[in-house]
């Protein structure tokens, strides 16, 4: 069973961003990049079903610049076997990758689709689950376990009020919660192996799919910032704040 | 111009989340219609049908739509979607897994989060756990997008709209297995007054005991953050923050938490908050309104005592 985990490149979760001057955008100039941690955790479940005998083949693939090769070699380093990267140096809406995704799908013929269930730049939440409305597949979004039955997967979620268990045929998209696994580091070594991997590149245009804008950013500003609070010195000063000026207990 | 609104209910009640997406309705203008499906919906629709500003409830009430899976709801949305401009649903777990999809289909993008309605195609959403926020002018004929329920106000129930039974089922490859939700007496974190949330520094389940007791004693509700959850000292539907749920209580006590830029993102809307952490250089601090440098175990009991 093949397994395929669309990976994206993003600011790492440590780093707080801001915004430029002109309010066009994120200031995203040097800072630290990273594999975005709901696809790390996507990435070591392919591997981790490679590891058990049930995947023999898990192929990452990522939509972006030239820079996310880097991301790639990273997520061969924890395991994958080869990687696809689609170059554009476009920032494409979920829609849009979920699109060039599909074009990929339908040459791999994936069983298993493994996605994070957001990334932590865009905070979209949308890619994985465009991508099963897209090729007709059913899918089980924020999960927290995972078992593979034969041509059947058994899934629990994360939902808002507790957990959820859901099973469906494969071929089937799963998106990943943060409870789902703890990601490996990656060795040396297997760092080394990685830059050997085979790494296909390929343009938007040798996939022959069309795209189109649908949105336009008008700006990008910062939130406004709390004002700095007041510190207290005792359990009953802050009992009195709450009560007598807060007036919210 | 009329829109659509996807109920967020569990077949008994409706969700004040939807009464919130109605009021993100209301400020797009138009003529305003819910969509319940589910199985044996009847009181969550009775509920839709007093939501100010609504003028018709859809439903589609059938055993295949019990589970409310993204699958055949999505397909079911997009049955209808012909007669809508707007689509709009709550940024929930049944929301964010099921609206993607029904843009997929329509192939037009998905404002995700939305946290201020602009005009009828212009919106504001956060990006970056709210370290920056997008206003966003859609180009596609329909605009497809979750809200985030904790920046609008719930509309009044004082509407009476009438009630369009739909009678297309559609089936789902997904198989609805089994559910386990935490009970708990206490509000909802999505519309409690009060939270009251633990992180790592409360060492262990038990110790949440008291926390719970001041939760009791306010009428709060408990939150966690991502490491409380994580080394299994409470349930996942605790965790607040970027990945988690996202809350603008009047009253926000972190107690052992940080402050970590992802559990910010949750949280710093609150009118009021509050931080107890034995670390004085605690980033949670930065934010709070009210910071008291202590040891929970000590502060958290004395608390109890006097509230
Ligand atoms: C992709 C991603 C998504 C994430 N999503 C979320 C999310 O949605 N929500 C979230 O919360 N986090 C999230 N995180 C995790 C986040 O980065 C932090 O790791 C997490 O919030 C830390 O939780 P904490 O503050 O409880 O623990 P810590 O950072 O370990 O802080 C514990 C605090 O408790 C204090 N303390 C310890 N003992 C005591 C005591 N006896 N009395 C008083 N104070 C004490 C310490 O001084 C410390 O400040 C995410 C991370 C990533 C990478």
């Amino acid at each position: 069973m093949k397994v395929l985990v669309p990976v994206k490149r993003v600011v790492d979760a440590n780093v707080k961003v801001r915004v430029k001057a002109d309010n066009t955008n994120v200031d995203t100039t040097n800072l630290k990049m990273a594999l975005n941690p709901f696809c790390e955790i996507a990435v070591e479940e392919a591997v981790r079903l490679k590891e058990a005998g049930i995947a023999t083949e898990v192929v990452v693939v990522s939509v972006g610049p030239k820079a996310v090769q880097e991301q790639l070699r990273t997520a061969m380093a924890l395991g994958a076997d080869r990687a696809i990267h689609i170059e554009t140096d476009e920032e494409l809406v979920p829609l849009s990758i979920a699109k060039l995704l599909k074009a990929v799908q339908e040459k791999e013929q994936a069983q298993l689709v493994i996605f994070g269930k957001q990334s932590i730049d865009g905070d979209n939440n949308q890619t994985g689950q465009m991508l099963a409305a897209l090729t007709d597949m059913p899918q089980a979004t924020f999960a927290s376990e995972v078992k593979i039955d034969g041509d059947m997967i058994t899934v629990t979620r994360e939902i808002d009020g507790g957990l959820q268990t859901l099973k469906m045929p494969l071929p089937a998209i799963v998106t990943v919660d943060l409870r789902l696994n703890e990601p490996r580091y990656a060795s040396l070594p297997n760092i080394m192996k990685a830059k050997r991997k085979p790494l296909e590149i390929m343009a938007v245009a040798d996939l022959g799919v069309s795209l189109r804008a649908h949105q336009t950013v008008l700006s990008v500003t910062p939130p406004v910032e709390r004002k700095a609070g007041i510190m207290v010195s005792s359990v009953e000063e802050l009992v009195d704040k709450l009560k007598n000026e807060a007036k919210v207990i | 111009m009329t829109i659509l609104v996807l109920a967020e209910h569990d077949n008994v009640s409706l969700k004040t989340d939807t009464a919130k997406v109605v009021s993100a309705a209301a400020a797009i203008g138009g003529d305003i219609h819910v969509l319940v499906v589910g199985a044996d919906c009847s009181a969550a629709v009775s509920a839709a049908q007093s939501l100010a500003g609504v003028s018709k409830v859809l439903v589609a009430d059938a055993a295949q739509y019990g589970a409310q899976l993204a699958e055949n709801v999505s397909k079911l949305v997009v049955e209808i979607a012909a007669d809508y401009e707007h689509i709009l649903a709550a940024a929930t777990s049944i929301g964010k897994d099921t609206l993607p999809r029904v843009a997929a289909l329509l192939d037009v993008a998905q404002i995700s989060e939305v946290i201020e309605v602009v005009s009828s195609d212009t919106f504001v959403r956060p990006i970056y756990a709210g370290n920056a926020l997008a206003t966003v002018q859609s180009l596609d004929a329909k605009k497809v997008m979750t809200v985030r329920s904790s920046a609008f106000d719930v509309v009044a129930s004082t509407g009476s709209a009438e009630v369009v039974n739909l009678s297309q089922t559609i089936d789902s490859k997904t198989e609805f297995v089994s559910q386990s939700l935490t009970e708990s007496a206490r509000p909802e974190l999505g519309n409690a007054g009060i939270i009251v949330s633990g992180g790592r520094g409360m060492g262990s389940g038990e110790n949440f005991a008291i926390l719970e007791q001041l939760a009791d004693k306010l009428g709060a509700a408990v939150g966690a953050s991502r490491a409380a959850v994580d080394a299994g000292f409470v349930p996942n539907d605790l965790q607040v923050g970027q990945t988690g749920k996202i809350v603008a209580p009047n009253l926000y006590i972190a107690v052992g938490i940080s402050g970590a830029i992802q559990h910010l993102a949750g949280m710093k809307d609150s009118k009021v908050i509050v931080a107890i952490n034995k670390d004085p250089e605690a980033p949670i601090f930065q934010v709070a309104d009210y910071g008291l440098v202590a040891d929970l175990f000590e502060a958290v009991p004395a608390l109890n005592n006097l509230v």
